[in-house]
């Protein structure tokens, strides 16, 4: 990570050492964060086999934060705005209804009996193809109103959670806790059998949404200026989407929906960060939502014994900064 | 075609047909002989019936009421915060005072959906004035962060499953004689909305207008919060919110008749009652005998609705 | 040169521009004048390439704006669009160095820092550079984007009123730099609102009414009083200032 990205900035390195220094401070602490989780409280049990669990857990974790924070910066930066997530555009909804829509589509039995990891991969490319196509047109047409824009997203999302309740229903009557049980994240439950698949395809996504820091600075400044500079608009939204509906696919088939979780670890990284250069935001976006993890997780399971409530206040916190955004007049 | 008659006889029709459907074969034409189908209709069928009435009214209402309340068109009872503060209100007086009586969660539910709601306007008060958009926006939020405070609350007091039936049903298959007549506030709230209904016209056109023809708008906003906050409160107490009715069918009654409320109000409460009925009947009929609960369909119908709306190109300014 | 056949557009079904045909001559300061609504940045921005082009044919300098790849046409020419605010929170120096983009594609060197440091001199900005975009006024930002179509150094520079938010001096400085441009060699073309820039400065105008061409021409040629009038429907009275025409309309 040298000044070789310096497509901004006309002398960038007094500021880059001390954003380095800060994501090398985080870097630490996350390191330290999961030293703690990891050896706490370790007992004299089995204890390779409490390694073992926690060990899958803390990947788990770390992935999930990972995805929403990579994910949130690059759909704020084709959005062009910085309030947007993409839960809150309604694409995890879409990955649970497309999750039902495949059940129906193709039958139950034979679908829930194929081995996870081809499911999930068909789940994630079923995924990427629809997200690409749906928020694609939605971006590229919307950009001009994005009031108008944001609303529509949030009401697809609305639709595509009554669809997958309506399907779930269908499928199986006596279900009644269906709709209950997609609506809320849960840190504690993981699905550990998809998680080397799971962790795989975010390292891809994230070294590939990486690699393009260079057109994402550009894309960031909004569409004409982007154009003007002779970027291929168009494509770079299709792909960085794409990158997203990765992400958010992974990280809401390990545990479930969180809407407002990556607004808070994009407002870290630009709050951490004194640059606007993603090279660095996306490393910060993702290094701070692990922390915040796996240090919340380790506090309210070990610490307050109330294993399952770090989500919904991860939420409560998210919404009410969302708000904050809106009334401060930095939602436009 | 005049809409009030056209809506009236299709309410009629619906209801026939709704008395008619269910698990048990009901013949209406020897029902006066049959002892039996007798019982069900009085104790099952005809309640539900009127129950699906009474909140599709009531809630179109309030959906006219709350929209005029904040200027804009976009916004319903259940994208206010609204009915998770009447939810937090019954969350609070149950675990407080479990044994206690029926009118006091009612009036637990509705004081705290109108301290959420009043919440919500003052919010929106703070908005930028231009951005029409971000009242629903913000509502939405709202009401997310509402939601995540009802859920942890229920989780934390293992009452997650009343938070369920509350929130996310609008079920009407649970409906019996004896437990649906919470309603009937409801509608009589909405029925007296229309006695103000100049005022709340007045009220839509805005603060310096309502002032200059020396309405008070403290008092009409008050009776409007009332009103949304009562119905929400009910429905939410007896069937679970029922989502978007509120905010469609105001729009699509306004785009044909326009704002005049006086004349519209009562189109609004048919038309509400014909949509609910309609979604009710066929959450009965889709997977029989099993049901799909009203509110589950009138989410998809009514996002899709919404959208339509939002997209439409401008009929009127 | 940039050449204009036979474009029509529409927005949202309504027309905008009726089968426009002109050219905007090399080596000259065009300006693009007529009242509000005449289509003019809409044509600007055709020509950018910003909006799709949905009938006719546009080359600039050669290259047919629909087929060229558009990192090419970043490389000949430079557009600023009516400035609209930007998310990233960027300084002034940042912004200006994305100009140097097409070029460099992510990876500046000796070349892209001396011309951003150009341009950020060359309209006042130098003391400003660390600010931020959202830390400066509205005049300073609008000075800042000019500079960033500036550092792309290319053969045609296109302006969308980038006069707005400029204070008088500032808009004469700007005016003369793109002067000192054009005789250097190089080609602009601007949407002008102010009618006295364009009588001052402009070699060419094209003025356009009701998204169509009804005059263009060098600029003593259109700019009469007969013509202005009928233009913007209102009485106006040309007179001349330093050998130059100067339109009268506040009386």
């Amino acid at each position: 990570m040298d000044s070789g990205f310096a497509g901004a900035g006309l002398d960038p390195r007094p500021r880059l050492s001390r954003d380095a220094a800060m994501l090398g401070g985080m870097a630490l602490l996350l390191a330290a964060v999961a030293a703690l989780w990891m050896f706490q409280g370790l007992g004299q049990g089995n204890r390779s086999f409490l390694l073992g669990l926690r060990g899958a857990k803390l990947a788990a974790l770390v992935t999930v934060a990972v995805a929403g924070g990579v994910s949130t910066i690059l759909f704020q930066t084709v959005a062009a705005n910085r309030v947007l997530t993409p839960s809150i555009m309604g694409f995890d909804a879409l990955y649970v209804l497309l999750q039902s829509g495949l059940v129906v589509a193709l039958g139950g039995a034979g679908f829930v009996g194929l081995p996870p990891a081809a499911k999930f991969t068909a789940e994630v490319a079923a995924m990427t193809a629809l997200a690409a196509l749906l928020f694609g047109t939605l971006l590229l047409k919307g950009a001009r109103d994005l009031p108008k824009m944001i609303l529509t997203g949030v009401i697809l999302g609305v639709l595509f959670r009554s669809v997958s309740g309506f399907l779930g229903r269908v499928l199986d009557p006596n279900e009644f806790a269906v709709v209950q049980s997609v609506s809320f994240a849960s840190f504690n439950r993981v699905d550990v059998t998809l998680l080397p698949w799971a962790v795989a395809a975010t390292a891809l996504a994230v070294a590939a949404a990486w690699r393009m820091s260079a057109i994402l600075d550009v894309l960031a400044l909004g569409r004409d200026p982007a154009v003007s500079l002779g970027l291929r608009h168009r494509a770079a939204v299709l792909a960085v989407l794409t990158l997203v509906a990765v992400l958010v696919s992974v990280s809401t088939a390990l545990v479930g929906p969180v809407a407002f979780f990556g607004l808070i670890l994009a407002g870290l990284a630009h709050g951490l960060m004194r640059t606007s250069r993603h090279a660095l935001l996306l490393p910060a976006a993702g290094l701070s939502g692990a922390i915040l993890l796996v240090g919340g997780q380790w506090l309210f399971e070990r610490l307050l014994s109330q294993a399952a409530t770090l989500s919904v206040v991860v939420e409560f916190a998210g919404g009410l900064f969302f708000l904050f955004l809106l009334l401060k007049g930095r939602i436009r | 075609m005049r809409p009030l008659p056209v809506l009236g006889a299709a309410l009629l029709a619906l209801m026939l047909v709704s008395v008619s459907v269910g698990a048990a074969q009901v013949d209406l034409r020897t029902i006066l002989s049959d002892h039996r189908a007798m019982l069900v209709v009085l104790e099952s069928r005809l309640p539900r019936t009127v129950a699906v009435v009474l909140t599709g009214a009531a809630l179109s209402v309030a959906g006219v009421l709350i929209q005029a309340l904040v200027r804009n068109r976009f916004v319903g009872p259940d994208t206010s915060g609204t009915a998770e503060g009447a939810a937090l209100g019954l969350l609070a007086v149950t675990i407080l005072w479990p044994a206690s009586p029926l009118w006091l969660r009612m009036i637990a539910a509705s004081a705290a959906a109108m301290a959420t709601t009043a919440l919500f306007l003052a919010v929106v008060r703070r908005l930028p004035v231009r951005e029409v958009m971000l009242v629903p926006i913000a509502g939405l939020v709202l009401s997310g962060v509402l939601g995540s405070v009802v859920t942890f609350v229920g989780w934390q007091s293992d009452l997650m499953q009343y938070v369920g039936t509350w929130l996310m049903s609008g079920e009407f298959s649970g409906v019996i004689s004896g437990r649906y007549e919470l309603l009937w506030f409801a509608g009589i709230a909405a029925a007296l909305a229309w006695f103000s209904a100049d005022r709340f016209a007045i009220l839509g056109l805005g603060d310096g207008v309502a002032t200059g023809l020396g309405l008070s708008t403290a008092a009409v906003m008050r009776l409007g919060l009332a009103v949304v906050s009562i119905v929400t409160a009910m429905v939410v107490t007896t069937v679970g919110m029922i989502p978007f009715v509120g905010l469609v069918v105001p729009n699509l009654v306004a785009r044909i008749m326009g704002d005049n409320l006086r004349t519209s109000l009562p189109v609004v409460a048919l038309a509400g009652a014909v949509l609910v009925l309609a979604c009710d009947l066929a959450g009965r009929l889709v997977i029989r005998p099993y049901e799909v609960p009203a509110g589950l369909i009138l989410g998809i119908l009514g996002a899709v609705l919404f959208l339509w709306l939002l997209h439409r190109r401008p009929a009127h300014g | 040169m940039i050449q204009i056949d036979g474009v029509s557009h529409r927005i949202g079904g309504a027309p905008i521009l009726h089968d426009i045909s002109t050219r905007l001559p090399q080596g000259k300061l065009t300006a693009l004048i007529g009242p509000n609504g005449a289509g003019k940045s809409t044509l600007l921005r055709l020509v950018g390439r910003l909006e799709p082009l949905q009938a006719g044919r546009i080359t600039v300098a050669g290259h047919d704006v629909a087929t060229t790849p558009t990192d090419r046409l970043a490389r000949v020419m430079a557009i600023l669009g009516q400035q609209t605010a930007i998310a990233s929170r960027l300084r002034l120096s940042e912004l200006v160095a994305f100009g140097r983009w097409p070029h460099h594609k992510g990876r500046p060197g000796s070349v892209d820092r001396a011309k951003v440091t150009e341009a950020l001199d060359a309209f006042a900005l130098t003391p400003l550079a660390g600010r931020f975009l959202d830390e400066v006024s509205g005049g300073q930002a609008q000075r800042a984007h000019i500079a960033m179509a500036v550092a792309q150094d290319t053969d045609w520079l296109l302006l969308d009123e980038p006069l707005n938010n400029l204070d008088m001096a500032h808009a004469r400085a700007l005016m003369r730099r793109l002067r000192a441009m054009v005789d250097g060699g190089r080609s602009v073309g601007m949407v002008v609102h102010e009618i006295n820039y364009a009588a001052a400065w402009a070699d060419h105008v094209i003025a356009m009414k009701n998204g169509r061409v009804v005059a263009q021409g060098p600029a003593g040629s259109v700019l009469t009083e007969d013509l202005l009038s009928d233009l913007y429907d209102t009485p106006i009275q040309i007179g001349e200032h330093r050998g130059r025409p100067l339109v009268l309309h506040h009386c």
